[in-house]
């Protein structure tokens, strides 16, 4: 349980969270028009007759976008309606040019699933946690009107018009923004896993309404509002901190909250009124008589089933499980697809390039990964997406240092080439003459140059002085312009320093 | 020869198809007709000749290089202006779509054209097909071609929605006309004119392109002036349709080649439920000839029951206006048609005079029950249960269908009616889609045929209902009926 509490006069107050977040499904084409939905284009460039609501067009469902659903739904192990309908939410705005939204009220197609949030004590989330999904429906998106294009009038674009989403709409299992926050992570995280969304919320492609309400632990729930279309995990989480307390103001000042719909503000963060339950709209809803009722069968809902990725929480397990990676580098090679996709390609081919299970490399491969390629890249202010070099490059690197032709600092000097010049390691290595020197007799006949240059430290070393010992190694190493092979010349000092 | 005019759909597709006459020489005498007429009886909103010229030339050119003609060969027809018509003005007869060009030609139209039909012009209708008498019609009323044996000289309304078609057929400007049914919209002008029209199936007709009043409910249909015309343009017109999720994926039957009058073996139910008190004296008399026929024509007749008849018009009257509502909220005035903008308008503003001046009286009543039947607080009670009527309705035919093939029924309770007589009171006008509705509201096939005339000389029509995907039994039982009413009355001409 959260320990998350508002601090007012009266005392502590509880905070009471529900999401409703909308995903864009990815497909190349609309709900129910063969439209292109890529984001970006010029705009009324994706409008069929349909968005545009031209008399008599009718909608035909895309057996696509209902597959992203169904699969998406099964991630969050929910249950799947094989019968479902679509109805009409009829309201005016230029932006929708039926004069209704084609969505799912009554029978959306996924039902009662849920996901599970990790225990992270610095957030204030002391557990894991299990937050309820009440439902997925899909329904069409709205077009998009800009007020800067004249002095006098709005236009519109409709290529939004008709793109299909999916509305996930979570239990108020949240009780703090953090939790929220790790909720609308793991959505997103578990949507890109499946590949259903591509979770781009500054390209809106994933947004949250947030429902936030507060309450005296024990009480039942206060009225909430909602607030709409909040793009970002932080704005969420904005939204709910300045919601809940200027919720607590209001009450404590001996006030009611009012259930209405608010805005958020970014650059103040806070929130504002839209407009109260008084004058929202009455949608209408009725069954689309223009659809008929969506009935799936099994054959198509095992091909949904067979075609899920493994997801998650099942992969961070198997990292940590089968592959013996930490917990901590675990959940960072799994946080998301591009990094996992990059991670296991790099596996398999340092597996492959040092003739070994992936087992005996994942160690090696998570660690450099982590520690050297991230913050190489980092450096660069690139991403994995815009690598200089590819995973079989980078095995190759890694193959290097696994047979022990480099040490592994030298594979940093050759990591940075590869970044400037494109080479591959080998060949850089050859170039630079980088091989490490492994040969016994090249490093004994150099230890014994450095223990007679320095025999005074030699007697020290003797007489119990053994912090010396790093002296000895730092002098061969660099007697060998740092290709000696570590290991080997320490065991040489070892012996010969008796 | 007789005059082309007077001619149906197979004598024109076979006699251009023979060589007795060109597709030109037939699409010029109605194209000669159509203008004629245009002025008295206002049954086209524009016509098209230069379009019905076109096709036939298409058509002899075909001929003359010994290509098949198709189904429709060489005959032109008259289109009702609810069908999309590419970069032909469509406008539902409605001021909000005056001078609505679509860039695109709906399914049934387009299947028509290639079939070999032409088109002679956009007929009127009532205004989003919302009407029984023609009378809601932006573009002003039809006029029946038909006068009552009275001596006097009322216009009479040719019925609706489809009443430029029924009176372009009774006045012999085409030969065959597009329908559309919601409610009555093929059957009730039919009867009124003397003329045949079938509503197959919901689902045959493709609804794609067709500009929608009720989804649930609309169909389309041909019009024409005898079952085996109906039989061959319903073949041309029907067809699965991938752009309509509702279209059924079933082939075409050869519907004109399997016709038969021959009733042998067949049941025919009647309806206690539809022999109402007060029911017309020449209707119910029409409708005992009806029996007759089909006895003759070797049918058993059985009585049947339909106990939920009585609560299908009110059913029909609140979910057809809940559908039109929410389907005639596009027409706003932000991307098509009529927009009105009134100075410092906003958008509200535009909206409200938009629909206030684009829309009629019967369409803003329709989406005025609409908006309230689907209101919250009100839906259950009037929307939701509309449907567990609906669904009671065709439970009642599916019971029916058990004891009998088909049923027969008269097709409206009345005679045309004079222009004007019914405007000021709606449900008296609702009232004349009594026993055409519920057919529709189960989604059955079911046609009109003329049966006579009455005591003032005007047409009455016996409807047939038959069991879903059963056209074949709808139109046999029809020209069963057909071959013995011997209906060859048409109206003296007068415009």
């Amino acid at each position: 349980m959260s320990t998350y509490r508002i601090q007012g006069a009266t005392g502590d107050w509880e905070v009471v969270i529900g999401l409703e977040v909308h995903a864009q499904v990815t497909s190349n084409s609309k709900l129910f028009s063969s439209s292109a939905t890529a984001f970006g284009a010029e705009p009324n460039s994706q409008v069929s007759l349909i968005d545009a609501a031209m008399p008599g067009m009718l909608p035909v469902p895309n057996r696509e976008c209902i597959r992203q659903a169904v699969r998406t739904g099964m991630a969050i192990e929910a249950q799947i309606n094989k019968w479902s309908r679509f109805d009409r939410k009829n309201y005016f705005y230029a932006d929708l040019p039926q004069g209704y939204q084609i969505s799912q009220l009554y029978h959306p197609l996924v039902g009662e699933g849920s996901l599970t949030i990790e225990a992270d004590e610095k957030a204030g989330i002391p557990a894991d946690k299990v937050i309820g999904i009440e439902r997925i429906h899909v329904e069409q998106d709205a077009g998009k009107l800009m007020h800067d294009q004249h002095p006098t009038m709005s236009y519109v674009d409709l290529n939004r018009s008709g793109v299909a989403l999916m509305e996930i709409v979570s239990r108020p299992d949240m009780t703090s923004p953090a939790e929220a926050g790790a909720y609308v992570a793991k959505l997103r995280q578990i949507l890109r896993y499946v590949g259903s969304c591509d979770g781009n919320m500054d390209q809106g492609s994933m947004r949250c309404d947030v429902n936030v309400s507060v309450r005296k632990p024990g009480e039942p729930f206060g009225t909430r509002t909602e607030t709409k279309n909040v793009n970002s995990v932080r704005f969420v989480m904005q939204t709910i901190e300045h919601e809940a307390s200027r919720q607590v103001d209001v009450l404590e000042s001996g006030g009611k909250i009012v259930q209405e719909t608010r805005l958020f503000d970014p650059t103040t963060g806070s929130t504002r009124s839209m407009r109260s339950k008084e004058d929202a709209h009455d949608y209408r809803y009725f069954p689309d008589p223009d659809l008929l009722p969506l009935e799936l069968d099994d054959a198509f809902l095992e091909a949904c089933r067979a075609s899920l990725p493994e997801l998650p929480d099942a992969k961070r397990a198997r990292y940590e499980g089968e592959l013996g990676l930490s917990a901590y580098n675990a959940a960072v090679l799994t946080a998301d697809v591009d990094t996992f996709a990059w991670f296991e390609a790099l596996l398999a081919e340092t597996a492959s390039a040092q003739g070994k299970q992936p087992a005996e490399v994942a160690k090696q491969a998570a660690n450099w990964l982590i520690s050297e390629f991230f913050g190489a890249l980092n450096k660069l202010g690139k991403s994995l997406e815009d690598s200089p070099i590819s995973h079989e490059q980078a095995a190759e690197l890694l193959a290097l240092v696994g047979k022990g032709t480099i040490s592994g600092s030298i594979a940093k000097q050759v990591l940075e080439t590869m970044f400037e010049t494109g080479d591959n390691a080998g060949v850089i290595v050859e170039r630079e003459g980088l091989k490490q020197e492994s040969d016994t007799g090249a490093i004994e006949a150099k230890v014994d140059e450095i223990l007679a240059a320095n025999a005074d430290k030699v007697a020290q070393y003797r007489e119990g002085k053994v912090a010396l010992f790093g002296f000895f190694v730092g002098q061969t190493m660099k007697a060998m312009a740092g290709k000696g092979n570590p290991q080997v010349v320490n065991e040489i000092l070892k012996a010969k320093l008796g | 020869m007789t005059e082309l005019t007077e001619l149906g759909v197979a004598q024109i597709r076979d006699g251009v198809a023979g060589g007795d006459f060109t597709a030109v020489e037939v699409a010029e005498a109605f194209n000669a007709n159509v203008a004629a007429a245009q002025e008295a009886l206002n049954a086209f909103i524009i016509a098209t000749p230069e379009k019905a010229i076109e096709a036939a030339q298409a058509t002899d050119a075909k001929r003359a290089k010994g290509e098949a003609l198709g189904k429709m060969g060489g005959v032109p027809i008259g289109m009702k202006d609810l069908f999309a018509t590419f970069d032909v003005q469509t406008t539902a007869a409605s001021h909000m779509l005056e001078g609505f060009k679509p860039q695109y030609e709906s399914t049934v139209s387009q299947k028509l054209w290639d079939a070999g039909a032409g088109m002679l012009g956009k007929l009127n209708l009532d205004q989003f097909a919302m009407g029984s008498s023609n009378e809601t019609s932006y573009f002003g009323n039809v006029i029946s071609p038909w006068k009552r044996n009275d001596g006097g000289n009322a216009a009479l309304a040719p019925g609706g929605s489809s009443g430029g078609s029924s009176a372009a057929l009774a006045a012999r400007l085409c030969p065959a006309a597009t329908g559309t049914d919601t409610g009555g919209s093929i059957r009730q002008p039919a009867a009124f004119t003397g003329t045949t029209g079938i509503k197959p199936t919901y689902g045959r007709c493709s609804r794609w392109g067709v500009v929608a009043f009720a989804s649930s409910l609309d169909q389309a249909g041909p019009m024409a002036r005898s079952v085996q015309d109906c039989a061959i343009m319903l073949e041309a017109m029907a067809g699965f349709d991938a752009k309509d999720s509702t279209s059924l994926d079933l082939p075409v039957p050869n519907w004109e080649a399997a016709l038969s009058g021959d009733m042998k073996g067949k049941k025919v139910g009647i309806p206690k439920e539809y022999r109402v008190d007060g029911l017309d004296d020449d209707v119910a008399k029409s409708w005992d000839d009806g029996i007759a026929w089909l006895k003759d024509a070797g049918a058993e007749i059985v009585e049947i029951s339909l106990p939920h008849t009585k609560y299908a018009l009110p059913t029909y009257y609140i979910i057809a206006p809940a559908e039109a509502s929410s389907n005639l909220a596009r027409y706003d005035g932000v991307r098509y048609g009529l927009r009105d903008l009134p100075d410092g308008a906003n958008l509200q503003d535009m909206y409200a005079a938009t629909r206030a001046a684009g829309f009629g009286p019967e369409v803003k009543r329709r989406i005025l029950i609409g908006t309230y039947v689907l209101s919250a607080g009100f839906y259950d009670a009037y929307y939701t249960q509309a449907q567990k009527v609906r669904a009671l309705i065709a439970q009642d035919f599916a019971k029916a269908f058990e004891q009998c093939d088909v049923i027969l029924a008269p097709t409206a309770p009345s005679a045309a009616f004079g222009l004007g007589e019914n405007v000021d009171d709606p449900l008296k006008m609702y009232l004349n889609d009594v026993f055409a509705v519920p057919a529709s509201l189960a989604g059955l096939p079911a046609m009109s045929v003329p049966a006579g005339l009455n005591r003032e000389g005007l047409p009455l029509g016996l409807q047939v209902i038959g069991k879903a995907f059963d056209e074949q039994g709808v139109l046999n039982a029809g020209l069963a009926l057909e071959q013995r009413a011997q209906f060859a009355a048409k109206p003296e001409k007068w415009w």
